[in-house]
């Protein structure tokens, strides 16, 4: 490092305002394999990384795995996952709205995509334990997430890609638009980057609670944010400001229910509740309000944060009894446990007698049938006003759990239009000459709705590589 | 930290370890965590002994140092390991050994050593501190028999110490089950290749970015260098006891081939590790232990040097000062054995049984 805190032989570039060929804001999977790409096609790269270097890498740090498609079982990878299969597993959770054909590119490219990975220095690990519903349809990184991209970024330094940690984007300079330059500011000093081209791929605004409440109100002040504090969508804000064309519903994310003990930033993982499925989830009237049964877990995780963040106080309870205590992997916080399900209502504060009433009736419903967790096994309750369809059984085997839930939100799906090429479409006149996004910021291009386990990563690195090499392509010219 | 504190904050990591599981595929020890729901000492002890510490978790892990949760599972379990190795010690006084000032210890036991041995030497037979025949004939500085009886003692008693210690160790982690001893075979084979310093093909990190096979290669020269010396002094005392050739022996001899070439790996090895060991990431030991290392490590040295040394200069007169440190040196490596960094290697071996023993 030199004193103007820029990495040795950064500084011939910097004094030379056309010094890089691509900037990529941006530090996570898909900016990473933008300038990997890019770096590779023989593009002079610079990333801008808001983070520092201890929490480099954005969302991705929290990931374990990518969506991929393939058609013959791999040393990771059981069975085959067509095109078609997967893209009517995105159908069922999106509702319709996808760019059919961005979707079909996504997914067509997943299947090339661990080969480039490897090549990288990625590797793979066989799907986890207790993930066992993932173990055809999803590739895990060894060592999760940072792992990962740990890998990326010892490539991007082997390569020769210039890193700025610390360095926020705060303003964006286009002539028309034709981007110029990025205001970048790292600690109390501002510099501008230039470069031939750019690639966003910094993330959405969820970490942003400013813009949370603008969107969702009150309600936003009880949401976890299960990422990185870093994703404050200042550059989405900025592209959006320039002109570019929006996609998606600013309240559309991808949201799971979370301990409600979970910090407010960056808690990851281990704050999830994979229990729901297992027995009831009652709101803070202690009344069921949801079909905990719908269907297998990996395809109903994601629609419970949206669900909670509609509940009054945004709080929601997953009760279930001892029989249930070894059939999920446990959360970091422990259980409120209680020898009735009474004392159970009495610890977590729910009205008096609501618990009992609704597990009463909940138990009195239940059909017999044999408990699978693995696939819909037709264990369900009859006549009440809201059944549960699957994986019902009786809450009746002291000690009895509970769980206190809160809306956990993952991503946000506002973004950027974006073509097959990555080019970021302006609201007037097509796509920007020389501007491309890559990530979360476009993912509402593909997902409105929903989301499927993985997704978010095939889509990154999917298009973190169209956009590195047509940004490289285009320096070239 | 307090044995309390370290046992809640062990259980801590395990159970963020137990939430997450990303880093299942890199080491037995995850899957041994995600076997259990809670985390008694004895848990935390075996769990802490599985662990070869390197690293790779650390650096993967989502929760590591700065973030709020802390968790640094290869520094937590070297803290626990430690802590295992002085609870489990025979006679339990001398568990205070591996916390303080083991480096200090380990040199003042061996000059101590060497300096009563010349004295006793120079009291009851001056002459032979500084030999002008060029015999090579240790046993007129030291007489066989008490050499024999001597390291006969000592090593009885090393032997006892390690085997009550191992026994300790053993019941504790294995309270309540049936002896897996059928993981026995795999687990040698794992200590024999330190197939966990490099976990599928992965080496061991030393730091965020970098991964080198130079760990476990001179561990490999280490404890292979140790092995071929412990065969060369047993060699040695077969041909003395049974066939009546008494020391010294041939360059070509079995027991100074097998010296030598474990006596090179004992200077290799041990200095390998040292400089790694100074290398290293910090934040990957336990800070409180480094003298651990330390002083094993400079006792390994010491003995293959005066070992060697004395090979060489066993026709000079020096060699009557020469077998004395490496007497002295010898002497002190095998007292210090239960207490210090060599139990590692007995635990590891345990904790992998009982692993195996398992799956």
């Amino acid at each position: 490092m030199n004193l103007a805190g820029l990495p040795t032989g950064l500084q011939d570039s910097r004094s030379d305002p056309t010094g890089y060929d691509v900037a990529v804001i941006g530090g996570g999977n898909a900016a990473l394999c933008a300038a990997l790409t890019a770096r590779q096609a023989g593009a002079r790269v610079i990333v801008l990384e808001s983070g520092p270097r201890d929490f480099r890498g954005g969302n991705s740090r929290h990931t374990r795995n990518f969506r991929c498609a393939h058609d013959a079982p791999g040393p990771f990878l059981t069975g085959t996952y067509l095109e078609n299969e997967f893209l009517s597993d995105l159908a069922s959770v999106n509702g319709g709205g996808t760019d059919e054909a961005l979707a079909r590119l996504v997914i067509r490219t997943s299947a090339t995509c661990p080969a480039w990975m490897t090549s990288v220095g990625v590797r793979f690990q066989p799907a986890l334990h207790g993930t066992l519903q993932l173990d055809r349809t999803n590739l895990f990184f060894l060592g999760g997430g940072k792992a990962l991209m740990n890998s990326y970024y010892r490539a991007a330094a082997r390569l020769g890609v210039d890193v700025l940690y610390d360095a926020e984007v705060v303003g964006l300079h286009f002539a028309a638009s034709r981007f110029e330059s990025a205001e970048v500011r790292t600690g109390s000093r501002s510099r501008t980057i230039a470069a031939r081209a750019v690639v966003v791929a910094s993330g959405g605004f969820e970490a942003n609670l400013e813009w949370l409440r603008e969107v969702w109100g009150e309600p936003a002040d009880n949401f976890i944010v299960r990422g990185t504090p870093y994703n404050r969508g200042t550059p989405l804000k900025l592209m959006l400001e320039a002109g570019a064309q929006s996609v998606g519903d600013p309240r559309e994310c991808h949201a799971i229910a979370v301990d409600a003990r979970a910090p407010k930033f960056d808690g990851g993982i281990v704050t999830r509740l994979d229990c729901l499925p297992l027995g009831i989830v009652v709101n803070r009237n202690g009344e069921r309000f949801y079909d905990e049964g719908e269907d297998v877990w990996p395809k109903r995780y994601a629609i419970w944060g949206k669900l909670l963040a509609r509940l009054p106080g945004q709080v929601a309870f997953s009760i279930i009894d001892a029989k249930s205590a070894d059939k999920f992997i446990p959360s970091v916080f422990p259980p409120v446990v209680a020898n009735s399900v009474a004392e159970l209502g009495r610890l977590l504060e729910l009205p008096p007698g609501a618990l009992e009433a609704t597990v009463d009736a909940y138990n009195q419903a239940v059909r017999p049938g044999t408990l699978d967790l693995t696939r819909l096994d037709g264990c369900r309750t009859e006549g009440l006003a809201l059944e549960k369809t699957h994986w019902a059984q009786r809450l009746d085997t002291p000690p009895f759990w509970g769980y206190p839930l809160r809306p956990g939100i993952t991503f946000t799906y506002l973004g950027l239009g974006v073509d097959e090429r990555a080019r970021v479409l302006m609201k007037h006149g097509g796509p920007a000459p020389n501007v491309y996004a890559a990530g979360e910021i476009m993912a509402g291009n593909i997902l409105r709705r929903g989301y499927l386990a993985g997704l978010g990563m095939t889509i990154g690195t999917v298009f973190g590589r169209i956009a590195g090499e047509e940004a490289a392509i285009h320096a070239a010219r | 930290m307090l044995p309390d504190e370290l046992t809640a904050h062990g259980r801590h990591v395990m159970t963020v370890c137990n939430a997450c599981r990303y880093c299942e595929q890199f080491c037995p020890v995850f899957p041994a965590i995600e076997r259990s729901r809670s985390f008694s000492p004895a848990s935390l002890a075996h769990l802490a002994n599985l662990c070869h510490n390197c690293g790779e978790c650390l650096y993967a892990c989502q929760y590591a140092p700065p973030h709020e949760f802390g968790i640094n599972v290869p520094r937590t379990l070297a803290e626990i390991r430690v802590r295992s190795y002085e609870e489990n010690c025979w006679p339990r006084a001398l568990g205070l050994a591996f916390r303080r000032r083991n480096l200090q210890t380990a040199l003042g036991v061996a000059a101590g050593l060497v300096a009563a041995t010349a004295a006793l030497v120079w009291f009851f037979n001056r002459e032979a501190l500084w030999p002008s025949d060029g015999s090579a004939n240790f046993y007129l500085v030291v007489p066989h028999g008490i050499m024999v009886t001597l390291f006969g003692a000592v090593s009885l008693f090393v032997m006892t110490a390690m085997a009550i210690s191992g026994a300790r160790f053993w019941r504790g982690v294995g309270a309540g089950r049936p002896s897996p001893l059928g993981g026995l075979w795999p687990a040698v084979h794992d200590v024999l290749t330190l197939r966990h310093l490099h976990t599928g093909g992965i080496d061991c990190a030393s730091d965020l970015e970098t991964r080198a096979p130079w760990r476990r290669w001179c561990h490999h020269c280490t404890s292979y260098g140790f092995l071929l010396c412990f065969a060369s002094t047993s060699v040695a005392a077969f041909y003395h006891t049974v066939f009546g050739w008494p020391a010294p022996y041939d360059y070509t001899s079995l027991p100074v081939v097998l010296g030598t070439v474990g006596g090179l790996g004992l200077l290799v090895g041990p200095a390998g590790l040292a400089v790694l060991r100074q290398r290293r990431d910090p934040l990957l030991g336990d800070p409180a232990s480094g003298g651990l290392d330390a002083s094993f490590l400079a006792l390994l040295f010491l003995t293959s040097l005066t070992g060697l040394a004395l090979l060489v200069l066993r026709h000079r007169s020096v060699m009557g000062i020469l077998l004395i440190v490496h007497l002295g040196s010898v002497l002190a490596l095998l007292l210090t054995l239960p207490y210090g960094k060599f139990v590692h290697g007995l635990y590891r071996a345990l904790a992998l049984v009982r692993h195996h023993g398992e799956i």
